[in-house]
């Protein structure tokens, strides 16, 4: 009998033989894949560094061919009853589904978010979204909203969801007759071209969705088109603010949704455990890769240090590691440029003179690693009306862009 | 207690010295002095959120425990067992049955952990005691009017005197829910103390007291942590989830509540108290959830049978069954365990 050593759990490794990661990828229009005409770059897994495919890199003649594509196949995809788009719809939905276990695991080793996220939030969540709107399709009349297409959608996704992004983007436009170019993530384009074969299999019919992969010179040549009727982009807000100006005076209708980051206030009515547990969740869930992450955090002085304390042993238990483990709590960072980020941000907190604290951890030598880390600094509003005069700023992996 | 936050500092100038914090039960701690010091502080514990608790405790179930972190899972949760027989029916011969699986729980190999301890009503602790003799299992009686407590005083502590007096190591109380539920806080923390009290031995081998708060019949978490602290101020050496007779009986979110009052406890305080799920626990699937839970909420120091225990009886073989399948790789099936 062991009693009292430690509970270690062994390896729980997802098996990566369920997904073929292909050596290279065209980009995916008019129902087909074709090479690119731009520059080929490299998708790599951020939690080892390991090259996985070659992908093409689509120039504006290729964004052109996308978006006539998409145009030619409006014409018959808007025409078509809502039913029958709907049954394509649902058709999708299932193969999600039934390929989850693949698009999970792709997912992560693109991505670099634990399994267990992709497996229980971001897949079974796209195929909701799927099913949902496939429902709607055909209530849109019923419902006030008419019938009425806009047309070719232009849309652009980040990566810190990336099949997510996609599915909340596409199936609400497909649903109401619209047919789409997108655009994936430069580091996360595997899942949306496995998503490209997915829309084969389920015979949705040629140009309704396209897949144009690349950095940002595709998706401005995607978004400056001037036969596209939307644009929808989620991202960071410098580029926002970017496709705003390219699109201001033009008839194009535009979705933007940008960064922000939110705060968590505590007092000290608050269920001390369960508020710790809401903090580490605003804060490390897909390694802080949220629009909306809680990555400040505002605490009644009264129980800040009790507070602080539990937060430091949870984020202690917090396990980080292999993506593909399901029993990793935090990933790797998703890109070498992000990692470079966050450790920019975090010099200029020790700059400003907060305290900087990291959950001890052993990071992998190889890939973009940081730690869960937590900067607190009490030089927060002096005597303001309210009784909050701890300002607890959670850095942690994510400060900067994300979606 | 204003804030009423069971930190070092709250509860800092609560606690006279370090030496009289070994000194439990707490009797001398200003808030166990009358009713409404007891509510104050019971009352200032900070609330437990539905929600947030049970959602913690399902992703906790998610973590996947394979190969040989389930090898040692699987004999930790045997050792941890009570194995327990509370029925109306039970004979001599059947707690002679329970103790001699108990020893050898799995008598093709000898490797296989004892189980901590058997469990049984008071008038068969002799038994018992005779069927164990000296082999390291542990005798728990239920005692005071288990499973409702619904009995004067005195015959509560005559059940335990009598259990006490036969030899049982451990005893398992039950608290007067109707008492706490109507708010007589204090009536409750002296029942317990008195049982503390009854529990003792000439000699100075003491029976530990296991305290049950029945939270099936508590209705939320909040009480189910002022419960908790109320049991732990009042002396108790563990803190246990149910009779196994009320359904719901042990839930994983109510343990993990438990979890973390033993925890606040223990730095509040220096004194580290057990805690007992009971009822409802049948698979090994289900045992090593709660083993991930007490790793990941209290820490690796409970995870021992001192400090962690399982009120069972069909969990064993179920734990038996997914042993002997990770030894053979094969499963053997109900036939090749005991029934009882």
């Amino acid at each position: 009998m062991a009693t009292g050593t430690k509970f270690e759990y062994a390896p729980a490794p997802e098996s990566r033989s369920i997904v073929d990661i292909k050596p290279s990828y065209g980009l995916f229009i008019d129902g087909e894949f074709v090479d690119g005409h731009g520059k080929a770059f490299k998708t790599v897994n951020p939690a080892s560094e390991e090259v996985l495919a070659e992908i093409s890199e689509a120039d504006e003649h290729d964004v052109d061919l996308a978006v006539k594509a998409a145009r030619r196949a409006h014409r018959s995809w808007s025409r078509m009853p809502g039913s029958e788009r709907a049954k394509y719809l649902f058709r999708i939905a299932r193969i999600i589904a039934e390929r989850s276990r693949e698009l999970a695991v792709l997912e992560s080793i693109d991505n670099g978010k634990p399994i267990r996220e992709s497996r229980d939030v971001d897949i079974p969540i796209v195929s909701a979204h799927f099913f949902y709107y496939a429902g709607w399709a055909d209530k849109l009349r019923h419902a006030g909203y008419g019938e009425q297409s806009l047309g070719v959608a232009a849309q652009v996704i980040p990566w810190n969801f990336p099949l997510l992004m996609l599915a909340w983007k596409i199936a609400p436009a497909l649903a109401c007759g619209n047919t789409v170019v997108l655009k994936p993530a430069e580091t996360t384009p595997l899942t949306a071209l496995l998503f490209a074969e997915i829309c084969q299999q389920a015979d949705l019919p040629p140009g309704v969705v396209n897949i144009v992969t690349g950095a940002g010179g595709t998706g401005q040549a995607l978004v400056g088109h001037p036969d596209v009727d939307k644009v929808a982009f989620t991202g960071s807000t410098e580029v926002g603010k970017a496709i705003a100006r390219t699109v201001a005076g033009t008839d194009k209708r535009v979705t933007l949704e940008l960064g922000g980051k939110a705060a968590n206030i505590v007092f000290d009515d608050a269920p001390i455990d369960q508020a710790v547990e809401g903090i580490v969740d605003g804060i490390f869930f897909n390694q802080g890769h949220v629009c909306c992450a809680g990555s400040r955090l505002l605490v009644q002085e009264s129980v800040a240090d009790d507070v602080l304390e539990r937060l430091k042993r949870r984020m202690s238990t917090l396990r980080m590691g292999d993506p593909l483990d399901k029993n990793t709590d935090i990933g790797a960072i998703n890109s070498s440029e992000q990692l470079h980020r966050i450790r920019e941000l975090s010099e200029v907190g020790d700059a400003e003179g907060a305290e900087r604290w990291s959950a001890a951890c052993d990071l992998p030598t190889k890939g973009y690693w940081f730690p869960p880390t937590l900067f607190t600094e009490r030089t927060g509003p002096k005597t303001s009306s309210r009784a909050m005069v701890m300002s607890l700023r959670t850095f942690a992996k994510t400060v900067g862009r994300t979606k | 207690m204003v804030s009423g936050v069971p930190g070092k500092p709250m509860l800092g100038g609560m606690v006279a010295s370090e030496s009289e914090v070994e000194k439990t039960p707490f009797r001398d701690l200003d808030v166990t002095g009358s009713d409404s010091s007891l509510r104050r502080f019971l009352h200032g514990l900070p609330g437990v959120d539905q929600v947030g608790a049970e959602q913690r405790a399902a992703s906790l179930s998610t973590r996947s425990i394979k190969t040989s972190a389930k090898a040692y899972a699987l004999d930790l949760a045997i050792s941890m067992v009570d194995l327990t027989t509370l029925e109306g029916q039970d004979t001599d011969g059947k707690v002679r049955t329970l103790a001699a699986k108990a020893i050898s729980p799995d008598p093709s190999d000898p490797t296989c952990p004892s189980t901590a301890a058997i469990c049984v009503y008071g008038d068969l602790v002799a038994t018992a005691k005779q069927a164990l003799g000296d082999s390291g299992v542990h005798v728990a009686a239920v005692a005071t009017a288990f499973p409702s407590g619904r009995a004067s005083m005195d015959v509560k502590l005559a059940d335990t005197r009598d259990a006490v007096e036969a030899g049982a190591d451990e005893i398992d109380m039950v608290i007067d829910r109707g008492a706490f539920l109507s708010g007589r806080y204090l009536e409750v923390f002296e029942e317990i103390a008195q049982v503390r009290e009854a529990c003792k031995r000439r000699t100075g081998r003491d029976a530990h007291l296991k305290v049950i708060l029945e939270t099936g019949e508590l209705q939320t978490y909040d009480n189910v942590r002022r419960a908790s602290w109320l049991a732990m101020l009042a002396g108790g050496h563990f803190i246990k989830t149910s009779t196994g007779k009320v359904q719901p009986a042990a839930t994983l979110p109510v343990t993990l509540v438990m979890l973390e009052a033993v925890r606040d406890f223990r730095e509040a305080t220096g004194t580290m108290i057990g805690v007992k799920p009971a009822g409802g626990i049948r698979t090994a699937k289900d045992a090593i959830k709660y083993l991930v839970t007490v790793n990941e909420v209290a820490g690796p120091d409970w995870l021992d049978p001192d400090w962690f225990r399982f009120g069972a009886s069909t969990l064993l073989n179920d734990l038996l069954m997914q042993r002997i399948k990770l030894q053979t790789g094969r499963y053997s099936g109900p036939d090749y365990v005991t029934v009882d």
